[in-house]
């Protein structure tokens, strides 16, 4: 079982709205330990580095693309230390998310250029001590090649890759998850998912179609706890700890891997998600 | 196929090179920029918004197309104006304070510009100030802005009020649009438009723009 959502988490741990949470691993790193430790102590299996946006042209945004090295190895570090006080294996993902720019020819960011990024960012994450690179919320394949591409050419880690499939079922480049993971799986990925996206139960009949497509490859589902709504001040995800607990049996039953949550799914839902999949035969609870 | 319907396909399929020779040799043949745009490209757009808004057509198609749309009007622009087409006016554009999503309002900017808008993009994260000085500066009357986050699109309100308390504020049309927002949210927050899509988006701005002549 993997964890949820950070960003979300570390908002009410003081991050500013608008900046780049990726400053708090050099600059609070106790902050982004807390949220860790919140996951572990529900029994994540896996935990993911707070360094999604953690690529030179992201962080440029926020004046700190000279930073890359720095927050990535920082965030990989804190999650380790974090993961070193368990008596159990704990497998750290590093976070690698998109560049936020379109690549050639839809928009102006060349493949290479992309690629250096992500051999970068990688290569900073491996230094921090991750065990996997975890390429996550993509939408465009030529972008998930260069991600893989850039890890590839600074180490050897595992690494997996989850995209987003938010589009009348597909991602907003218009991929089918079933075009996805057979592209992935070309490119050399030892686990392909989805990740993000409308809810549990979008999510659900993406994971059949993966399954159907997969050829043997670990597959990995990380929902949203629903689509976000505004009520008063206040935003609420739809879906609570017993819809995504739900959601993990079915995601187990179908023969899903690697389970977890993304945007509005915290530490109580990953505790009931694990709960919920204890007694299955054991595919996604134990390793997932 | 006739002249015009290959025009049309041809924004639908993308296909600016061809789009470009089209309207060259339609033009060298006596046709006029009007009818081209109009009986031409307008209808390829038109087609492929309403696939787009279908889930048939995805960004790299609609991108595509607003490209060959774009490169057709750097043609057409100086000789709808030389033949007294007006043009359809400024809009000033940027995605709000604290937000870093740019996709959507780029595809809006592009579709605009291919519609015959004048835009100005201030890009990501931008202040009331700052879309009040573009406002004033360019001498623009209306306003487009994106949000993509429910904390940032919570704060459009906010940036509302503050452009309204500028002296132009009154007259100044606003339109808001991204993936959380609605028509209903728009209305509360006093936009004058929403559109949940970039091609109606498109629509809408024409109609502010229309409410906006004397
Ligand atoms: C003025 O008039 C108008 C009229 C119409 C207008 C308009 C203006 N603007 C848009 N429209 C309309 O026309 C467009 C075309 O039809 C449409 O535009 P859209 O922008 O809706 O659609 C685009 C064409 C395609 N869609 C998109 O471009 C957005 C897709 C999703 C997947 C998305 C992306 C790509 C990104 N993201 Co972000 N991202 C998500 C998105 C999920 C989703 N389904 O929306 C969303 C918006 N992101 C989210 C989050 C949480 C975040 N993202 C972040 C970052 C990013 C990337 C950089 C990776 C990338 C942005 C790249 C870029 N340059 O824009 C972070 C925030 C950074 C920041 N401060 O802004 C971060 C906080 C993640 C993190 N932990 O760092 C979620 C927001 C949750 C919420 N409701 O608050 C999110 C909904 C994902 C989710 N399912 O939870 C219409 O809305």
């Amino acid at each position: 079982m993997g964890d949820g959502a950070m960003g979300t988490m570390l908002q009410t741990a003081g991050l500013e709205p608008g900046d780049a949470p990726e400053r708090l691993n050099a600059e609070n790193p106790e902050a982004v330990r807390s949220v860790h430790e919140a996951y572990l102590q529900a029994g994540s299996d896996v935990i993911t580095t707070n360094t999604f946006g953690g690529n030179r042209r992201r962080l440029a945004l926020h004046h700190a693309g000279d930073r890359v090295f720095e927050w990535n190895k920082a965030g990989a570090a804190v999650a380790r230390r974090a993961a070193g006080a368990q008596d159990r294996e704990v497998i750290i993902a590093g976070s690698v998310g998109p560049t936020g720019s379109l690549l050639q020819p839809v928009g102006d960011l060349h493949f290479d250029e992309a690629k250096n990024d992500f051999a970068e960012q990688c290569a900073a994450l491996a230094e921090g001590g991750v065990d996997v690179i975890l390429i996550e919320t993509m939408s465009d394949l030529e972008e998930v090649r260069a991600a893989i591409e850039g890890a590839r050419a600074v180490g050897d880690l595992p690494v997996f890759c989850t995209m987003t499939f938010d589009t009348h079922g597909r991602t907003m480049m218009g991929t089918s998850p079933e075009e996805a993971v057979q592209a992935t799986v070309d490119f050399g990925v030892q686990a392909f998912g989805s990740n993000c996206g409308n809810g549990p139960g979008e999510m659900e009949e993406i994971a059949e179609k993966m399954i159907r497509a997969c050829r043997g490859v670990p597959l990995i589902i990380q929902a949203n706890a629903g689509v976000p709504r505004i009520e008063g001040d206040q935003v609420v995800y739809e879906a609570g700890p017993e819809r995504m607990a739900e959601h993990a049996r079915r995601c187990c039953d179908l023969g899903i891997r690697y389970i977890g949550g993304c945007c509005g799914t915290t530490p109580a839902h990953i505790r009931a998600m694990i709960e919920a999949t204890k007694g299955s035969d054991g595919k996604g609870a134990e390793e997932g | 196929m006739s002249r015009n319907q290959e025009l049309t396909e041809g924004i639908i399929r993308g296909d600016r090179e061809n789009v470009v020779r089209l309207v060259r040799e339609d033009l060298e043949a006596g046709h006029g920029p009007v009818l081209i745009l109009n009986d031409g490209l307008i209808p390829g757009m038109e087609k492929l918004g309403d696939q787009f808004g279908r889930g048939e057509v995805f960004i790299p198609e609609l991108m595509a197309a607003a490209k060959a749309m774009n490169a057709a009007m750097e043609i057409l622009r100086p000789l709808l104006e030389a033949s007294g087409v007006e043009p359809l006016g400024k809009v000033v554009m940027g995605t709000v304070k604290g937000d870093m999503h740019d996709i959507g309002k780029n595809l809006v900017c592009m579709l605009l510009r291919g519609a015959g808008f004048e835009v100005i993009d201030l890009g990501v994260n931008t202040s009331a100030e700052q879309f009040i000085e573009a406002l004033e500066n360019s001498g623009a009357r209306i306003l487009g802005m994106s949000a993509l986050l429910t904390t940032t699109m919570n704060r459009m309100g906010a940036i509302i009020e503050t452009i309204r308390r500028a002296p132009f504020g009154e007259e100044v049309r606003i339109m808001v649009g991204g993936a959380p927002l609605d028509e209903d949210f728009a209305a509360k927050i006093g936009a004058n438009g929403y559109a949940k899509d970039a091609p109606l988006a498109v629509d809408r701005f024409k109609e502010l723009h229309a409410a906006l002549q004397p």
